[in-house]
């Protein structure tokens, strides 16, 4: 236990007394987390619209008055050819266009039915799909109020049948994104800190030569490395403190669930990724291998973690992959607990797994680490 | 410039003696392209959803049928009680809930009009929204059906054309992310990390009293970097448009010299790295601790900038990877010409101007 409590005084202090990393280490994730969260979102608005007008008649004038109303569209740009809307969007400076063909008026009278150009830049599939839905919803109420100003005694109405969907979203009613960017965001950010430093930290003794004079001391390997890993969780404990902490002075998140909850699972979690971290430490010979692993697996880890994009939708083999993302299940469990308020039996699923994986990672971790070379 | 070149083949020698790295450099982007590209995606696909039906009529089993039939969900349970909601939402596998309400089908005939609420599960904001769109939808057809196509007079039908990427596939909007992130961090993390082990390891002073100027230490670490990278990038793009099927409808020499500028912009961002770092370690978190969220986040690679705050739109300017973004759909997607991005590469080049004038003037020729 002294020895333990040795190496664990002399980490610490090589970690305080590097000033440069300092900043790094607990000012970095935290300025990210305040900035970042704001970027993180799929809200479509502000859209990049631009029309061509060749009706010129009150009907088209009124139809385009209800775009520029609307807090969808922001950029409203008229061309006057075809031609020079399409180089606006091959520029980048439009992404939706709306082309009302001559005589549309007109042949809306008289034939009773018309057609509108859109084109929609749809490079980003989902956006561009939203964009049409906003569209198509915009014309279909101007389409209603000019129906009933239009229509006539001789128009035979039929009154179809309708059914009226409403929505209901739980746990977060005006769509904030932030409520579920910044827990999804500070998983990230306290998943990053400790496996990186986790990562370096005994392939630096070997790079550096000084792990030789460890292993020649009596230190036993189990010892070594929780005594590597403490200091490291302590870390990450705090950054989790610090960013919960901004949470909800900052973005004002709510915390529903219980917070003894929450950390209990964040303890063991962090074991997880300091055992990934360690593993790669002792199979790598210098730190920017390590590095290139830990970036690998991160890289991996954050896209593949249903934070930023759905894993329901993923091919079966990759959801497979997904199951051993320890990401995975940490946003999971923080979205659960911190904003619908799930209780332990609800999460045993998470916590088992996450319980398994820090077991066999830190078995790993050890039984990897050689005193000899 | 024989001195120089000596030194270049000193570096590649470097590079090539350590087999792990190169493998890892190598082997690593090819897995993330190959993964990501068919991995993710922002559609939605077999969402697990719960029905609450409580008419339990023709035609709510009808509707129920319709929304079965889709590939966006799988209808994993049906519930009895409101109280099962909270229940389902909170184990978490259930997304959505379609509550009908009672005496559906007569209040459809009776009243021409009937509800259905979509409860969803809005901690995942994004999700919940498309599903809530989707049964929409999916409703929207089945009443259309019901009304046998009736037209309404005076209708005005938008004809939509989506244009670069008429099947909307997520493909066309994150393989050219991917390769940005790999590309950007790769490249800043080789260069910062390989310069300052020198200075770690105390080979950087025998290089300083070498008679090669700092500027050709410098510019001979970097040269095989671009040369790897250069690689790295080809091998993407043939992944993409081979295994993607994604097209490449400008000048494919464009998008190289591009890939190249893009390249030296990031290395030049790793050189500045190394000349504030003291420490690989130092190095290596600034590059990765820096670089990963915002390259992610700010580059328009997953989100909008577009929806963004003003403030962060603002910022996103000065993320290499968001011009870069651009100029590859424009060349790839849209078949742009230089005339078209000409304003991107110019910033580009204005960044990577700056780094290297930046690094050149930290630089310290003498050890402390």
């Amino acid at each position: 236990m002294k020895t333990i409590g040795y190496i664990i005084q002399k980490e610490f202090k090589q970690i305080f007394r590097n000033k440069g990393m300092l900043p790094i280490i607990f000012i970095l994730p935290l300025v990210q987390l305040v900035i970042l969260a704001n970027a993180a979102t799929f809200e479509i608005k502000n859209i990049k619209f631009a029309y061509i007008d060749n009706d010129h008649t009150t009907t088209s004038r009124a139809l385009l008055e209800k775009f520029s109303a609307s807090t969808f569209f922001n950029v409203l740009t008229n061309y006057s050819s075809e031609k020079q809307a399409n180089s606006a969007m091959l520029n980048g400076d439009v992404d939706v266009i709306l082309e009302i063909p001559p005589y549309f008026e007109r042949d809306l009278i008289k034939e009773k039915q018309n057609k509108l150009g859109l084109t929609i830049n749809a490079i980003d599939g989902a956006t561009a799909g939203v964009e049409s839905v906003y569209v198509s919803q915009i014309i279909q109420s101007f389409n209603k109020n000019l129906r009933t100003e239009l229509m006539q005694v001789s128009d035979k109405i039929v009154r179809p049948v309708q059914i009226t969907t409403i929505p209901s979203f739980w746990y977060n009613e005006t769509l904030n994104y932030k409520t579920f960017m910044v827990p999804g965001i500070l998983v990230l950010l306290v998943t990053m800190i400790t496996l990186f430093l986790s990562g370096m930290n005994i392939v630096r003794e070997k790079e550096i030569g000084t792990l030789e004079q460890i292993n020649v001391t009596p230190i036993r390997k189990s010892q070594f490395i929780i005594g590597k890993l403490f200091p490291f969780w302590v870390i990450g404990m705090g950054l989790l403190t610090l960013g919960l902490i901004i949470a909800k002075l900052i973005f004002d998140i709510p915390i529903v669930g219980s917070l003894a909850l929450m950390y209990a699972y964040t303890s063991v979690y962090i074991l997880v990724v300091l055992g990934i971290g360690l593993f790669i430490s002792n199979f790598t010979d210098t730190q920017q291998q390590a590095m290139f692993i830990a970036w690998f697996f991160m890289v991996i880890f954050i896209l593949m973690s249903g934070l930023f994009t759905p894993i329901e939708s993923m091919p079966q083999w990759a959801q497979l992959i997904t199951e051993f993302n320890p990401i995975k299940y940490f946003v999971e469990v923080m979205r659960m607990v911190m904003l619908k308020g799930s209780s332990f039996a609800d999460i045993i699923p998470q916590f088992l797994k996450t319980l398994l994986y820090a077991f066999v990672m830190n078995l790993l971790a050890v039984w990897s680490y050689k005193k000899t070379n | 410039m024989k001195r120089f070149r000596g030194f270049v083949i000193k570096e590649f020698y470097h590079i090539f003696r350590d087999k792990r790295s190169l493998f890892i450099l190598f082997g690593m982007p090819i897995a993330q392209i190959l993964l990501f590209g068919f991995a993710i995606t922002n559609e939605i696909n077999n969402v697990d959803i719960a029905v609450l039906d409580h008419s339990k009529d023709a035609t709510t089993e009808e509707i129920i049928n319709k929304i079965a039939a889709s590939s966006y969900f799988s209808i994993d349970q049906f519930i009895e009680r409101e109280s099962d909601i909270e229940t389902v939402f909170k184990q978490g596998k259930i997304k959505a809930v379609i509550n009908i309400e009672k005496d559906f089908s007569q209040k459809l005939i009776k009243d021409g009009k009937a509800h259905v609420q979509i409860i969803t599960d809005a901690t995942d904001p994004n999700t919940a929204n498309t599903i809530y769109n989707y049964v929409t939808a999916i409703l929207q057809n089945y009443q259309r059906s019901k009304n046998n196509n009736i037209t309404m007079p005076y209708q005005i039908s938008p004809q939509t054309r989506m244009v670069y990427n008429p099947e909307l596939k997520s493909v066309f909007m994150f393989v050219p992310g991917v390769m940005t992130i790999i590309l950007m961090l790769v490249s800043a993390m080789m260069t910062s990390i390989s310069i300052t082990r020198e200075k770690e390891l105390g080979t950087m002073e025998i290089l300083l009293v070498s008679p090669l100027k700092p500027f050709q230490v410098i510019v001979g670490k970097v040269v095989p970097y671009i040369f790897l990278s250069v690689i790295n990038a080809i091998v993407i793009v043939v992944l993409s448009i081979f295994i993607f099927k994604m097209p490449v409808e400008g000048s494919i020499f464009l998008l190289g010299l591009e890939s190249v500028l893009f390249i030296i912009t990031a290395l030049a961002l790793g050189i500045l790295i190394s000349t504030i770092a003291t420490t690989q370690q130092t190095a290596m978190m600034i590059s990765l601790m820096g670089l990963m969220l915002p390259v992610i986040l700010l580059s328009g690679f997953i989100f909008p900038i577009a929806s963004m705050p003003l403030i962060l739109q603002v910022i996103s300017n000065l993320v290499p990877a968001k011009w870069f973004i651009i100029i590859i759909k424009g060349i790839m997607l849209k078949g742009v010409g230089l005339q078209f991005i000409w304003k991107e590469t110019l910033i580009l080049l204005g960044m990577t101007v700056f780094f290297i004038g930046l690094s050149v003037k930290k630089y310290k020729i003498r050890l402390e």
